[in-house]
């Protein structure tokens, strides 16, 4: 499969990367020499292979159910919590509007 | 089958309705951190640095929120998955601070299960309805965005963040709002009685994404809109009735209905195309390489199921069943977890007072529950201290009624005082003089005094005129200020004259 | 008095523990180093403070007569990719600049613990992403290495570029390094130093900025093996802030350093033998062989039929990961915003990113974002996961036959920086060797083995079984007695 400007115009929109026309042009032969060359995974028999999900045999542990169990991640931190907020405001975060 | 239709200009059409109940799990810490969940805080503060999502913050999953999923899919016997995992969906927005959303996408840790909605003629719901549901997954909140705080910034509070919440997908099995309104009642009341929701829909508790198509009957569905976090059953109700006839409409004038998501206007009882999350959709979803399969063993299965109360159906069975109610008594003490838990704790008391099982009080209990006590706390208001309407007092009324110590007008009179200052019942009774008179010699003498006074009506009477009764009694029981138990008065002064 | 630069931590710690110099001299000295050493390019930014203040504490207790713990005294650098409190963390991008976390990573945090000092913030491949260090925001680093009769900048490898310079060139006993595809392993080979990523899991990812989770383990960097135990035992151990974290304890890999490999078997991966290494790398690895023959192992060959496919898998894994890891990235909470007259959310989003990430990161974040689109996902990226499970399976069985692998570390040594920058697909072969470890979870280890002709320093790398860490380092000990490489780069800078 290869990507053509569109494609990547559509890719860079999901990923929120702003790219003009230029910049649009060069990835173009870039993704696709890389998405030629990951092709050859077609070639391996996967057949009966599930795929993987824990790298090291591992089972996912749960925590219990207790507020600010640790302070590293509990809450009641706003001032840590805004501290290198680009606009932070009467203890929100500001953005640009959002009409919804 | 419901008989709902939308009448158009070319005849009949049905709604095909699919909710996705968003339900806030009840835990005191979020689903992957431990920032707290309560309700009403100031802005941020319950914002743990997982929360921000600053980097190099990791997840770590909450038991408590697992198994109140666990425990919900079995109330509803749903089949659990010993094996699920964790997915992230993908998309930007400000509420979002990870740039996803920690969800379940291809393994849910609840499959398939069902919930019955009660038959009601009334509203249209001729008979009791299997609403399929298809799975339960578990995933965070967002945060919440302020748009009126300032002329050109939108303002977020994440303190929901990360919340946890169960996504509970119906099948598209219902056909009115009617169904969908009992639906979302009967969710409601399965998720109070497990305790996995408070079912707070004006806090947000409990949020639907209203899934409604038309077609017209017998043909395949039609394409579906989504009407996102609709936050109360007659919300719900009003956006499908809205939505069917926009799409009813929509399509005889030549339209087609486009798959998009749409926003509830409560002040309006509208929906609109949500433009801003209009552009296409990619969520990407992938499992999240943060955590691990979640795998749960049996014994953490065995507590789930164990933890499992009496569910509204059995319940309401039991009622009826167990303790001679009628349909419509078990029906409406079932409803609420409040309700229940007020009349079973009333019944074992009372049953204990009197010393008879429960079964011999219940009826009399659940009159007292369900009419009697309301409306006396309905009339008295103003001045009623609800603390004061204890089980122990209640209890005491309905045992002294139950002995023929008081009347049933001397119950509320009685519950009445209660109310408004807290005294004991028994004390109440015989300081204010609500008791029941039931000495049988003080009674006859009463009764002598009134036959004697009226020789000439005893005669009619024996000389056949029964009906007369009625007379003797009106003037022993007032010669008795009313006070006279009517059983012994009855028996004692039908001795008398036919004797 | 002996130059403590020239000191490892071993060495440090026991001549601090024994008085034969104050943690305060070892720090002043070592930040003197660092102070001279800005032509390397090596840190972002630099915390003399830091160092002295952990220094003075360690010579507070050695006065009260405390534990100074495993690493007392030692300063050390710290890759910018762990979150130090109070102290700009970047992951060298401009996102990320100005940034001052409120939280201390877990592997910072255990090193503090263990009376360890920071020196500074060590940079590195933007988001770790890159063979070279050429990628970073704050400019390249140089190798303290340079090919014999040359002055050309040459790479120090990557990511952990910054660590392997500073290491190599004595202005740090150690360094913390980050290995996702090799970038602990490939930077310690060309700068000539050792370096252990350890099975994953052993080191808490928790404040670490991710670049791929399923990949990304923390390990140090060195100047020999027993440095890089003594290092690992103090960054390593279980932290329930990490759910991918190993719950078990943290064996004493120091104590228990053994060269002795008699009864041992060590395989030699056939696929390794691949077209375009060059002769002295093979060369290295035969001699890699002798020597632990000379030690007591017997070397098996072996196969591991799917290394061949490790890499493309790799470049699917990793940046689908990094894509969805880095979303975070957005202007709103904290680092870069970029907002445009009238621009609305989401065009601020684009553009703090598109003048934030550099173009490795966003070349890597859209393919991340392509493989994971609709109608690519299974084709893609559900086909790499499960070519992982293969590679996996394959080291699995090669267990059967051997204790741990021996293979080059890297296909070629050190290159002039700008020399492959064009070619993105021929830098990611830099990976080839390490990747299979690393889509494996398994530990891996690089220790050098010698010169090249050109005078610049090969690594040998060494694969073991999950949790088998000693083992790693047991071999890797019996090759660097036998190499007895002690070659520093001539000072230039
Ligand atoms: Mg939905
Ligand atoms: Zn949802």
């Amino acid at each position: 499969m290869s990507v053509d400007k569109a494609t990547v115009a559509k890719i860079a929109n999901l990923a929120r990367i702003a790219m003009d026309d230029a910049a649009l042009e060069r990835m173009v032969p870039e993704l696709n020499n890389i998405l030629a060359w990951v092709e050859q995974l077609g070639e391996v028999d996967v057949s009966g292979i599930e795929p993987m999900t824990a790298v090291i045999p591992n089972h996912l542990r749960l925590r219990d159910d207790v507020v600010d169990a640790d302070p590293l991640t509990g809450g009641g931190k706003r001032d840590a919590v805004l501290a290198n907020a680009p606009a932070a405001e009467h203890g929100f975060f500001g953005v640009p509007k959002v009409i919804e | 089958m419901s008989s709902y239709r939308i009448q158009g200009a070319t005849g009949e059409w049905e709604v095909v309705i699919g909710l996705e109940v968003h339900a806030q799990v009840v835990s005191n810490s979020k689903l992957f951190s431990g920032a707290a969940t309560a309700f009403g805080a100031e802005p941020n503060s319950q914002v743990s640095l997982v929360d921000a999502a600053m980097p190099g913050m990791l997840p770590v999953p909450n038991r408590e929120c697992i198994r109140q999923a666990v425990r919900t899919g079995m109330a509803i016997e749903a089949e659990i998955n010993r094996w699920s995992r964790f997915d992230r969906k993908n998309y930007f927005y400000a509420d979002l601070p990870q740039g996803y959303q920690i969800s379940q996408l291809y393994h849910p840790l609840v499959g398939e299960g069902a919930l019955t909605i009660e038959a009601d003629e009334k509203v249209g719901i001729p008979e009791d309805k299997v609403i399929g549901i298809e799975r339960i997954h578990v995933e965070q909140d967002a945060g919440k965005l302020m748009h009126d705080q300032h002329p050109t910034m939108s303002y977020v509070d994440l303190n929901r963040s990360g919340v946890a919440l169960m996504e509970i997908v119906s099948r598209p099995d219902m056909r009115s709002p009617a169904e969908a309104g009992a639906y979302v009642r009967k969710l409601r009341s399965i998720l109070r009685y497990v305790g996995s929701c408070d079912g707070n829909m004006e806090e947000g508790s409990m949020r639907a994404d209203v899934n409604v198509s038309v077609r017209k009957p017998g043909e395949p569905f039609g394409t579906r809109t989504e009407t996102k976090n609709v936050n109360s059953v007659r919300f719900v109700m009003q956006a499908i009735e809205h939505e069917a006839r926009r799409q009813v409409d929509l399509i005889e004038d030549g339209g087609k209905v486009v798959q998009e998501t749409r926003l509830f206007d409560p002040n309006t009882g509208s929906t609109r195309s949500m433009r801003s999350k209009e552009d296409a959709h990619d969520y990407r979803y992938f499992p999240d390489p943060d955590l691990l399969p979640l795998e749960l063993d049996e014994a953490f299965l065995a507590e789930c199921r164990a933890s499992l109360p009496e569910l509204p159906d059995a319940k309401r069975r039991r009622y009826v069943e167990k303790l001679g109610l009628t349909p419509y008594n078990a029906r409406e003490l079932t409803a609420e977890v409040e309700t229940f838990a007020r009349f079973e704790t009333l019944l074992a008391e009372t049953a204990k007072g009197i010393g008879k099982p429960e079964k011999a009080v219940a009826t009399q209990v659940a009159n007292w529950a369900l009419s009697i006590a309301p409306g006396v706390m309905n009339a008295a208001r103003a001045e009623a201290n609800p603390a004061h309407a204890t089980a122990s007092a209640q209890a005491a009324i309905l045992a002294m009624q139950d002995r023929g110590e008081i009347s049933g007008g001397q119950a509320k009179e009685i519950f009445e005082i209660v109310l408004t200052t807290g005294r004991a019942p028994a004390e109440i009774a015989e300081t204010e003089g609500l008791k029941q008179q039931s000495d049988t010699g003080a009674i006859e003498a009463v009764i002598d005094g009134v036959l004697a006074a009226n020789q000439d009506k005893v005669e009619e009477y024996r000389g056949g005129k029964d009906k007369l009764f009625g007379f003797f009694i009106g003037q022993t029981m007032k010669a008795m200020e009313g006070k006279g138990n009517p059983a012994v008065v009855n028996q004692l002064l039908k001795a008398k004259l036919d004797g | 008095m002996t130059d403590l630069t020239q000191l490892g931590v071993k060495a440090i710690r026991d001549g601090v523990a024994r008085g034969d110099f104050t943690a305060r001299e070892v720090a002043e000295a070592f930040n003197a180093a660092v102070a001279g050493a800005a032509a390397l390019n090596a840190f972002i930014v630099t915390t003399p403070d830091h160092a002295l203040a952990a220094a003075d504490a360690v010579d507070t207790r050695r006065a009260k007569g405390e534990g100074l713990g495993v690493m007392g005294g030692v300063p050390i650098g710290m890759k910018d990719l762990f979150a130090t409190k109070g102290v700009q963390t970047t992951a060298a991008s401009h996102i990320l600049e100005g940034f001052r976390p409120e939280y201390e990573s877990t592997v910072s945090q255990n090193l503090w613990n263990a009376g360890a000092g920071m020196l500074g913030k060590l940079n590195l491949d933007q988001f770790a992403m890159g063979s070279s260090n050429e990628t970073s925001w704050f400019g390249n680093v140089n190798s303290p290495w340079r090919k014999a009769g040359s002055n050309a900048a040459m790479s120090p490898g990557g990511s952990s570029g910054g660590s392997s310079a500073a290491v190599a060139s004595r202005i740090a006993p150690a360094a913390t390094g980050t290995d996702t595809g090799g970038s602990i392993r490939q930077p310690a080979a060309f700068a000539g130093i050792s370096g252990i990523k350890p099975t994953y899991g052993r080191c808490s990812r928790w404040g670490v900025v991710a670049f791929a989770s399923s990949l990304d383990q923390a390990g140090p960097m060195a100047r020999d093996v027993t440095d890089c135990a003594i290092m690992l035992e103090a960054m390593a151990g279980f932290d329930p802030k990490d759910a991918t974290s190993l719950d078990m304890p943290v064996p004493k890999w120091e104590a228990s350093l053994n060269a002795d490999l008699r009864g041992k078997k060590i395989g030699i991966p056939r696929e390794y033998r691949m077209d375009g290494t060059d002769a002295a790398i093979l060369a290295s690895w035969e001699r890699g062989k002798e020597w632990l023959r000379d030690a007591g192992a017997e070397i098996v060959d072996i196969s591991l039929p799917h290394t061949k496919y490790a890499l493309p898998a790799y470049y699917i894994i990793a940046p689908a990961e990094a894509s969805s890891n880095l979303a975070r990235y957005d202007g709103v909470r904290y680092g870069l915003r970029d907002l445009p007259e009238r621009a609305g959310l989401q065009d601020m989003y684009a553009a703090t990113r598109a003048a934030g990430f550099g173009d490795e990161v966003k070349r890597r974040v859209l393919i991340g974002t392509y493989v994971l689109s609709a109608g690519f996902y299974d084709a893609y990226y559900t086909q790499a996961q499960k070519v992982r499970a293969l590679v996996a399976r394959d080291f699995e069985q090669a267990w059967a036959q051997c204790d741990a692998i021996l293979a080059p570390t890297t296909p070629t040594a050190s290159f002039p920086i700008g020399s492959l920058d064009k070619d993105p697909l021929t830098m990611y072969l830099n990976d080839v060797f390490a990747v299979p470890a690393s889509l494996a979870g398994l530990p891996a280890m690089s220790v050098p083995a010698m010169l090249n002709a050109d005078g610049l320093p090969l690594g040998l790398q060494i694969v073991g079984k999950p949790f088998d860490e000693q083992g790693v380092l047991d071999v890797a000990l019996a090759i660097e007695q036998r190499a007895g490489f002690e070659a520093q780069p001539e000072r230039w800078w």
